[in-house]
């Protein structure tokens, strides 16, 4: 039944998983950078910047992508126990994601894309590099559509009867990342290519990052939310507990849709052209959407708490220890929710409106975001890798020693390593620093940089071990194991409970989410457009 | 929607400290005074008019400066600020070319810097010593050699 889509899920897959290591090895050199050793040069890259670009597209703007591509496709399909409603969707997100991966690819291997992910005019890469990018935001439509229509098909079979849980969290997902995609489709398709193809002569640098924050705050939850789908709905089966309530859980996934986008100008709070007030309504709004985490927290540690009593842990702590930490697909994901716990509190560091001004831009903030998309993104996948590969591929997984190496490796490795970035970043280090070559230099920075030259190495080993777990299970595991399913958690509360506006009306909150965007970015940018400043030439500055 | 009790306890507690930061964040921006970069202005990369045609420091009052910078790839413009103890210092800087940052490491100075947008921030040097400023956004192959100094004597 599922055999026409899974083959392109599991393209789409190999697909991410070759950009990551691609992406993990970049790490590898800047970690090593950290302790003045300069691999750049071995594989013909011609600085640390095109590394970093490499790093930066591969691993948050590819990666994430072809993984949330695949897996949501899957687990929408399991979880409305039908095909999806349109093959060639199916086809043409993987088509259309691998050519534009490889158009951005070319640009940027080719050095003429420089730019690094943020790709902020008037730096000015060749067009390939944002076509590129293009064809692979296309390909997310694609799989909203598919999934949209898929579950359309479900609700006319199934009248008057809950989308199941993992269908709907799949569908939210969808819906509020494209519409946030909307922001960087403005800046590429109206500001930047008109303007790389020559037709427009000049660009405005302050405009073009105000729509690319747009979608710039709102695409973490869209690494985020695929794990959430994890964390709510399989990880704790596989531990053998039970989530207290579904409606809670898609309350949660629809506070994202409406709290997600409305929040991007807090990136710009040291933008000198956006006036303090609009910062300030947005920081009211960032602080929201800490809400459906911390409803999160409470409920994913809940059903694990269950799972670890069930298991015949006692006392307030006990149950953590009888969970299967031995298991590297549940383990795997613990440690990415621990992550998810410190790399919340420094991501509310980074939002605190003016106390931002101590980190911004430092060494601080990619010492947030490797706990956050870093750990508890990356790692939590490569647990979820651990029995879907299996279920993808019908091959026992091979190498468990390895799996178990990469959960820990990676664990220790991102704690030594973000815990320099922040101390690096509080005491001024940039972030996007060059430190081997950089002419000026602080003593503060020496201890810190060692750690993230130590800690980067250790991520790397652990990603190491997890590539040496899939290449194994593809190429050597020889023994059948056709009994790997989707974990499906059981619910104490189920959806009927909840009012229909919790667990039906998407296309409401949708409204609302539009609604309060223009209420959040509508006046900024209608005195901003009155008055805008199309200043800049551009430059190929590298 | 049935919440669970102590969930609810959890909830109501989280809200409460997320509010305390905020109300704290809240007075010391806009009654404290330590308030983010607001619009200062427009200017031409291509064309800079006064002040920022002639990039230097001025004494505008007694202990009272102005220090109006440009950057661009991949240097400002002055690279080197002589400063007397205890004066305010207030920073006027715009781009040349690309996006730019600026950050003194040890104060709370820390702008981006757009063409076609003014950035200003205000610093008190109290004590004295030596202060880096540096580029924080990346500005191409040579973003890692765009600093300047500032000495307080």
């Amino acid at each position: 039944m599922y055999t026409r889509d899974d083959r392109f899920v599991r393209w789409q897959l190999y697909l991410g998983f070759v950009s990551l290591f691609v992406g993990l090895l970049m790490g590898l050199f800047q970690a090593v950078d950290r302790a003045n050793i300069d691999l750049y040069s071995s594989v013909g890259l011609q600085s640390y910047w095109q590394g970093l670009t490499l790093h930066g597209v591969l691993n948050v703007l590819v990666f994430t992508f072809a993984f949330n591509a695949g897996f949501l496709t899957y687990v929408t399909s399991r979880a409305l126990g039908r095909p999806m409603a349109v093959n060639a969707l199916t086809q043409a997100q993987f088509w259309l994601m691998l050519v534009g991966v490889l158009m951005a690819g070319f640009a940027i291997l080719s050095n003429s894309a420089t730019v690094l992910f943020t790709f902020y005019p008037p730096l000015k890469a060749d067009p390939i590099f944002y076509l590129g990018l293009v064809f692979v935001v296309v390909s997310t439509w694609c799989t909203l559509a598919n999934i949209a229509l898929s579950v359309r098909a479900w609700r006319a079979d199934n009248p008057g009867q809950k989308v199941p849980l993992q269908a709907f969290m799949s569908l939210v997902t969808y819906i509020m990342w494209v519409l946030c995609s909307v922001g960087v489709a403005v800046e590429v398709l109206v500001l930047i290519l008109p303007w790389t193809l020559g037709i427009t002569e000049k660009i405005d640098p302050e405009l073009s990052r105000t729509f690319f924050w747009l979608s710039g705050h709102a695409i973490v939850y869209f690494w985020l939310l695929p794990v959430y789908i994890s964390w709510y709905t399989m990880l704790p089966k596989q531990a053998g507990g039970k989530l207290h309530s579904d409606p809670l859980a898609r309350l949660v996934f629809l506070l994202f849709l409406l709290l997600s986008i409305p929040v991007g100008l807090h990136h710009q709070y040291t933008d000198p052209g956006v006036p303090v007030i609009f910062k300030y309504i947005q920081a009211i709004l960032t602080f929201a959407v800490f809400f459906p985490s911390v409803i999160t927290a409470f409920s994913v540690i809940a059903a694990l708490e269950n799972a670890g009593r069930n298991r015949g842990g006692k006392g307030i702590l006990g149950w953590v220890f009888k969970l299967p930490w031995g298991d590297p697909s549940v383990a795997a994901q613990l440690v990415g929710g621990l992550a998810f716990l410190s790399g919340g509190i420094s991501g509310l560091v980074n939002a605190s409106y003016n106390v931002n001004q101590i980190v911004h831009n430092t060494s601080f903030v990619p010492g947030h975001f490797h706990l956050t998309v870093g750990t508890a993104v990356t790692l939590s996948i490569m647990g979820i890798m651990y029995w879907l590969l299996p279920s993808l591929t019908g091959r026992k997984l091979w190498g468990l020693r390895f799996a178990q190496a990469n959960v820990w490796l990676w664990a220790v490795g991102v704690a030594i390593m973000s815990r320099g970035m922040s101390q690096a970043g509080i005491a001024g280090e940039p972030r996007r620093f060059y430190a081997s070559a950089a002419t000026y230099h602080l003593p503060e920075w020496d201890f810190p940089n060692l750690m993230q030259a130590v800690g980067g190495t250790l991520m790397f080993l652990g990603g190491l071990c997890f590539f040496i777990v899939l290449v194994g299970t593809l190429f050597f595991s020889r023994e059948r194991d056709e009994s790997v399913r989707m974990p499906n958690v059981d619910v104490i509360i189920p959806a009927e409970k909840g009012a229909a506006i919790f667990t039906d009306r998407i296309g409401t909150w949708v409204w609302f989410a539009l609604a309060l965007i223009l209420l959040s970015y509508g006046p900024f940018l209608i005195t901003y457009i009155a008055n805008p400043a199309f200043v800049a030439r551009g430059l190929r500055a590298w | 929607m049935p919440i669970e009790r102590l969930e609810k306890y959890f909830l109501w507690a989280a809200g409460a400290v997320l509010l305390v930061f905020f109300l704290t964040v809240s007075v010391s921006a806009f009654a404290w005074g330590m308030q983010l970069p607001n619009p200062d202005g427009r200017v031409d990369p291509e064309n800079l008019t006064a002040p920022f045609d002639k990039p230097e420091l001025r004494e505008i009052a007694p202990g009272q400066y102005e220090a109006v910078l440009t950057a661009q790839t991949w240097a400002f413009l002055p690279n080197k600020l002589d400063i007397p103890v205890g004066s305010t210092v207030t920073f006027k800087i715009t781009s040349k070319d690309i996006i730019h940052g600026f950050e003194i490491p040890g104060k709370r100075a820390n702008v981006m810097i757009i063409p076609g947008q003014v950035s200003t921030v205000t610093v008190k040097f109290d004590k004295p010593g030596e202060f880096l400023y540096i580029c924080h956004e990346y500005c191409g192959i040579a973003h890692h050699v765009m600093f300047g100094k500032i000495t307080v004597a």
